[in-house]
């Protein structure tokens, strides 16, 4: 059978070789590729050529052949939210641009961002859409402005940058008062006593301050911290409030709950060193060391209300 | 070597194969109207479906939706089409194992186009001899015309295939409107402006060149042949003789006058090479470029008719039985492959008819793992990502299972109503009163189950997610 189809496959009916001959007698057959194959492979060749011209091509010195090729695109400004249309030559940043530009300026995207700015907290806290919209749109904002600090979940880092995702909150965790302080910022401050009280009297201080929360058992120490306490010596209950809860106009801490927000009590081990710990911050005081910058010149009232959302349902205060 | 210089490239010889009337040629006619009316008519056919589209198969990419009658496919099921495209491959292997290349003689696209083609060529250049003196002859007015006119038929075709295909993935009615007002999607026109001229290419003018050059299934088809497959063959013992095929002639009209003198039953007409897609002699045997379509059996079935001879000189057999042996098609590949097909088919059925009405899944946000709230409890967090798969509203409620004194906080969302086919993500807290026992074990990662319900709208098995709920670590 393959005799005959090789035979017939030639319709001079000699059996054609590409012509040489190796070793003598040995031969190939030639099997030509159709024409219509060579045409197409020609065309790729000028394909390429054209290419090259339209598209960033060959390094030449120290610069390229730039292309003929241009993206359009559309810049939102964060703050202002202008658009603006650009055009630059292709390329893969220029393709990123334009993808930008489509997501900032999608219609879906704006008919929604329009409803959350119209909308106020309580419409959209039980909005199950508008909801799903915020936890989007604010992971992004705050990762690009507020992770640095409070770190990319909103966990902060404890002694440095507050936890959002706790519930304890310095200055109120309404999303109104978040919205105040993204605005505004904050500064927190507590006076060194270092100065003002005398060692034992820091001892004693201290221990109180454990008691509160249960980390400490009263005894007479603190029986005396409590006068310093709350009384004219210390003074502190100026700001942390009578009942030691804290004072949110003030952004003095609770201290009677079980969240530490700058010296880590829960981490120690011994009564002695939670006791040195809070009595080294008592008699330091908090001075230009947590500082919340204030948003409103940054970013956009509506960024901030997104914003104030997102890390409202971080918390989850009713 | 004394041989002119071998030509590099080769340039192809016009087919013009000739039209045949018998049981094949009518059976492959009945597959191609079959074919054509499903491809072009589907589109138009429309579907009682509340809140969606009414196009009875439809597949919406942007929407990421699959109507298929009854069925309405969400991505997430695309799994099943990975099901179908096994099921095929599988029923290729097993049909050509056991039939050969029935796939490209009677059901290729190409076949079916390339057919379709050749009809509207022969309405209007005539049959074979006709159109080999038409591409022979000048370019006169006649040649322009007939051509012309075959060709525009043709573009037509291609154009309405490639529209046809277009309206499978947006309404059809709409479409056609759109298209020519000029209002269609960029990736309309695109679409069929391709599909109108690979059709036409293809179809057209390369054909057979297809099958020979571009096709990899007629390729690999040949690795699952073997002697007991279905093949076209010319019955060279019969149609040879001893002395070999002869004309008919004088002293040679009858089988017995033949007989007599050695020679077959083949008289050498040349009807099966004229009427062949592929321009091949059957009578040279199996070659790779015979795509199985059965007209040279119709082709030599009408001259045996004709002088009064027993059909079958050419007809469907096998290497076994052309050696005179047995065929043998209970074999362990056939029936390995019809396991595997029925397995694969039972398989996708059964996941279709069990699908669920919705889907719910549970995922833990990891940063934080924990938080610890100011009463000393622990809080952990997750995103739920709800999907109601039906076109109808359904409503899901959320509870949690299996971790003592937990508490869901879902904002109010544990009950909630979604939309037809709605997709949506939402957030759970789930928190414990603080840790107390000392005693007990000290494990820092419990497990929570998240019991997803259909409470209206569906019926359906809840939904159960296990998923860890970490808490401090002991000391």
């Amino acid at each position: 059978m393959s005799d005959k189809t090789a035979n017939t496959q030639q319709s001079s009916g000699t059996v054609q070789t590409t012509g040489h001959a190796w070793d003598g007698d040995l031969q190939e057959y030639n099997n030509p590729l159709p024409r219509w194959w060579l045409w197409c492979f020609y065309g790729t060749i000028v394909f390429s050529i054209l290419y090259w011209f339209v598209y960033p091509s060959w390094p030449v010195g120290d610069t390229w052949i730039k292309g003929t090729g241009t993206v359009d695109y559309t810049v939102v400004d964060k703050g202002t939210g202008k658009e603006q249309a650009k055009e630059y030559r292709w390329n893969t940043r220029s393709l990123l641009l334009e993808d930008l530009g489509a997501a900032a300026t999608d219609p879906q995207r704006k008919a929604m961002l329009a409803k959350v700015e119209a909308a106020d907290y309580d419409q959209i806290v039980k909005d199950p859409k508008m909801m799903e919209f915020v936890r989007s749109v604010g992971k992004g904002l705050f990762g690009d402005n507020c992770a640095a600090c409070h770190g990319r979940g909103g966990q902060g880092v404890v002694g440095l940058y507050p936890n959002l995702t706790d519930d304890d909150w310095l200055w109120g965790g309404k999303m109104a008062k978040i919205n105040e302080t993204l605005m505004q910022g904050r500064k927190g401050f507590m006076p060194a006593f270092g100065p003002v009280l005398k060692p034992e009297q820091l001892d004693d201080v201290a221990e109180y301050v454990l008691t509160l929360s249960n980390e400490a058992q009263p005894s007479e120490a603190s029986a005396r911290g409590k006068e310093i306490f709350q009384g004219q010596v210390g003074g502190c209950y100026y700001c942390h409030g009578a009942d030691a809860k804290g004072l949110p106009s003030q952004g003095s801490a609770n201290l009677t709950d079980k969240i530490w927000a700058i010296v880590n009590i829960p981490a120690l081990k011994t009564p002695q060193e939670k006791q040195a710990a809070l009595k080294t911050f008592i008699s330091n005081g908090v001075n230009n060391t947590r500082v919340m910058p204030a948003w409103k010149d940054r970013l956009s009232s509506t960024d901030i209300k997104l914003l104030a959302v997102y890390v409202h349902q971080l918390s989850g205060v009713k | 070597m004394s041989e002119p210089t071998p030509s590099l490239y080769q340039k192809r010889i016009q087919i013009h194969p000739r039209s045949v009337k018998g049981q094949f040629r009518n059976l492959k006619t009945g597959v191609l109207v079959l074919a054509y009316l499903v491809f072009f008519l589907l589109p138009w056919l429309r579907w009682d479906r509340p809140n969606a589209p009414d196009q009875a198969v439809l597949y919406d990419l942007p929407g990421r939706h699959f109507y298929i009658f009854g069925l309405t496919i969400q991505v997430q099921d695309i799994f099943w089409l990975a099901g179908v495209l096994i099921i095929f491959a599988i029923l290729l292997f097993f049909v050509t194992g056991l039939a050969g290349r029935v796939w490209c003689g009677y059901f290729c696209f190409q076949t079916l186009w390339t057919d379709l083609y050749m009809m509207v060529e022969k309405w209007i250049q005539g049959d074979r001899p006709a159109r080999i003196r038409l591409d022979k002859g000048p370019w006169n007015r006649e040649k322009f015309i007939k051509r012309g006119g075959t060709y525009a038929i043709w573009l037509f075709i291609a154009f309405w295939s490639g529209l046809s295909f277009t309206m499978y993935w947006v309404d059809a009615p709409t479409l056609v409107v759109d298209f020519l007002l000029g209002r269609a999607p960029y990736a309309a026109y695109f679409t069929t402006f391709f599909l109108t001229t690979t059709t036409f290419v293809m179809a057209g003018l390369a054909r057979e060149q297809v099958c020979v050059y571009m096709c990899p299934y007629a390729r690999f088809q040949s690795a699952m042949f073997d002697h007991d497959t279905l093949i076209i063959s010319y019955e060279a013992k019969r149609g040879e003789g001893t002395q070999g095929r002869a004309k008919l002639g004088k002293g040679m009209k009858t089988r017995e006058e033949r007989q007599a003198q050695g020679a077959g039953d083949c008289i050498d007409c040349g009807y099966c090479v004229q009427v062949c897609p592929v321009g091949i002699d059957i009578r040279n045997g199996l070659q790779y470029q015979c795509i199985s379509c059965a007209l040279c059996i119709d082709a030599c079935d009408t001259i045996m008719d004709n002088q009064k001879w027993p059909r079958g000189l050419i007809h469907y057999t096998s290497e076994n039985a052309l050696q005179g042996r047995k065929t043998t098609l209970l074999k362990p590949k056939t029936v390995g492959y019809g396991v595997i097909l029925t397995a694969a088919t039972v398989l996708l059925i059964w996941s279709v008819v069990t699908r669920s009405p919705y889907t719910g899944m549970v995922e833990q946000i990891r940063q934080p793992l924990y938080t610890q709230l100011s009463d000393g409890s622990i809080r952990n967090t997750y995103e739920i990502k709800l999907n109601n798969k039906l076109t109808a509203p359904m409503t899901v409620g959320i509870r949690i299972e299996g971790l003592p004194g937990a508490v869901l906080d879902m904002d109010s969302m544990e009950r909630l109503k979604l939309a037809p086919q709605e997709r949506i993500k939402l957030l759970a807290r789930v928190q414990i009163p603080p840790v107390q026992d000392d005693s007990g074990k000290k494990n820092d990662r419990d497990e929570v189950t998240f019991v997803i319900e259909a409470l209206e709208g569906a019926t359906a098995e809840p939904i159960r997610r296990e998923v860890p709920f970490y808490v401090p670590e002991g000391d």
